[in-house]
């Protein structure tokens, strides 16, 4: 009998990071990594930024070249879709039938992104989650002076409008809250982003959408419930992700209500580990579960996973808690936007530092007296690195806000 | 071990620098990552093969 492997589901940033760590912690048996899409792991945060501005090609967004591949000795299997997983016996069944029986299993399919009913056969109306998407939307913005409509003012929203507005076009921004990345960073810091935009031509609309207008050729218009019709030749839907967990549903050891549910170790039975988007993990310093959809989360929880199914499996080390300090960015025009901890959820946001004109930003963000997160735009980053150090562990509201504001000196 | 970076990659997360302050830093004005130490000595190398593998743009090689 051939030795089982270990399969990682899912071929982008946390897969990829999984299988490097597998073999650095001394993973020397078979290891097969399954992805759907068929190109080479590749880095998403660009595709709504450079690669869709146009200043990056798609090679510059692969995470690693066949050459660094070649050391990890990977079963590679791109354009392979994962269809179920039977936990009991750690067999994974591929889309062309064939069942994988594993000694562990990674999951790591990340999300997909959410659309409307009805848009899939319209032209002109976009999701952006793949290079594929982002290549597609990219061909619909070469030129000047297209009428794009985004639907959903989230980051992912906001980022693409920023590259659409630097590339010449007429842009509108809808949501369904009234300040863009509201979700996000909080009503404060969402204002001054949205006097970003306008000031560089976006015009902002609060509404829900109710359908789409369309000729022969494409998307007319976008139809927002009470204020009228929107023109549009191109429409971004950037209205959120759903976890991949379809193909996971058919197993009932397993909660997929939200992403894939796992403990403190990121596992989700024995044997199973998960990390990325897909991931709901109990975070033992927050005590409760949480999903990020955020890039360092990615690496670091995949690496994570790697390690703690090593250790279950008796080949190295101890399996530790995944305690991670959540961090995400976000670049539009000049700006960066950075972000430690949690910030989603706070009852109490406080901009320590509120600079419009230089567009310098502190804020520090809590629930519950405690104080979770830290923002920064604009700051050098020893600061910024301060500022983490702050909330690196939930503190006393109290005893947090002096320690931000003598970190910005 | 020779570390080589990508830096017009860098997103300036600064994650190299909390694993391995001794061998990675940032640039004050833009946050792009500088190498302190371009061959660093043994007892650096976890922790820098640790930052290559946790950097979000895949911008250090470490050869
Ligand atoms: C346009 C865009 C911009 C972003 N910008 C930022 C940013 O600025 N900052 C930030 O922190 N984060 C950003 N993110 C988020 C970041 O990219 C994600 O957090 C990260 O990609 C998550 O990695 P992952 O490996 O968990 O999941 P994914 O990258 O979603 O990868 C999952 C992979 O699994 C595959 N898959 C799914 N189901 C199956 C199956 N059944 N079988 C086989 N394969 C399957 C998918 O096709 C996909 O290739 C951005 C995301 C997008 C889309
Ligand atoms: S971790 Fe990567 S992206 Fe972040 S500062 Fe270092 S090199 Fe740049």
């Amino acid at each position: 009998m051939t030795a089982r492997p270990i399969a990682v589901v899912g071929a982008s940033a946390a897969g990829l990071a999984a299988a490097e760590a597998l073999r650095r912690s001394g993973w020397t048996g078979p290891l097969t990594l399954i992805g759907d899409e068929p190109h080479l792991p590749y880095d998403r945060p660009p595709l709504s930024k450079q690669l869709l501005h146009g200043a990056w090609e798609p090679e510059r967004l692969l995470l690693r070249t066949e050459e660094q591949l070649a050391p990890l000795d990977l079963d590679l299997r791109l354009g392979t879709r994962a269809t179920g997983l039977d936990t009991a016996t750690r067999t994974l069944t591929l889309d062309g039938g064939e069942r994988l029986a594993c000694v562990g299993v990674i999951i790591a399919t990340g999300v997909a992104a959410r659309t409307l009913p009805g848009t899939e056969d319209i032209a002109g109306v976009h999701t952006l989650r793949t290079l594929d998407d982002a290549l597609a939307l990219r061909a619909r913005l070469t030129g000047t002076g297209r009428r794009l409509v985004i639907v959903g003012n989230g980051v992912l929203g906001c980022e693409a409008a920023a590259v659409a507005r630097e590339l010449g076009h007429h842009v509108t921004l809808v949501g369904v809250e009234p300040t863009p990345m509201a979700a996000a960073v909080g009503t404060e810091v969402g204002e001054l982003l949205a006097e970003e935009h306008r000031a560089h031509g976006v015009t902002l609309r609060t509404g829900a959408v109710d359908g789409f207008e369309a000729d022969e050729h494409g998307v007319t218009g976008v139809r927002l419930a009470d204020s009228g019709l929107l023109p549009a030749d191109t429409v971004l839907l950037a209205i959120g992700s759903t976890p991949a967990v379809g193909w996971l549903a058919g197993d009932p050891a397993l909660d997929t209500s939200d992403g894939l549910r796992c403990d403190a170790y990121c596992a989700a039975a024995p044997g199973i580990y998960a990390a990325g988007d897909v991931a709901r993990w109990e975070h033992p310093v927050h005590g409760r579960p949480l999903r990020f959809e955020h890039r360092m989360n990615a690496a670091e929880q995949g690496m994570a996973a790697a390690r703690n199914l090593l250790a279950e499996l008796g080949e190295s080390g101890e399996r530790k808690e995944f305690a991670p300090v959540p961090y995400f960015w976000s670049d539009q025009y000049a700006l960066k936007i950075q972000a430690y901890g949690i910030l989603t959820g706070a009852d109490r946001v406080e901009a320590a530092l509120l600079d419009k004109e230089e567009r310098r930003v502190a804020a520090l963000y809590g629930s519950g007296g405690l104080a979770t997160g830290v923002l920064a735009i604009g700051l050098p980053p020893r600061q910024v690195r301060t500022l983490r150090a702050v909330i690196a562990a939930p503190l006393p509201w109290e005893e947090a806000h002096p320690r931000l504001l003598a970190a910005l000196g | 071990m020779k570390i080589t970076l990508d830096a017009d990659k860098c997103c300036g997360a600064g994650q190299c620098v909390l694993v391995a302050p001794e061998v990675f830093d940032q640039r004050d004005e833009d946050g792009i990552v500088v190498l302190l130490d371009a061959e660093p000595p043994a007892e650096q190398h976890d922790a820098v093969r640790e930052a290559a593998a946790i950097c979000p743009a895949a911008v250090i090689e470490v050869h």
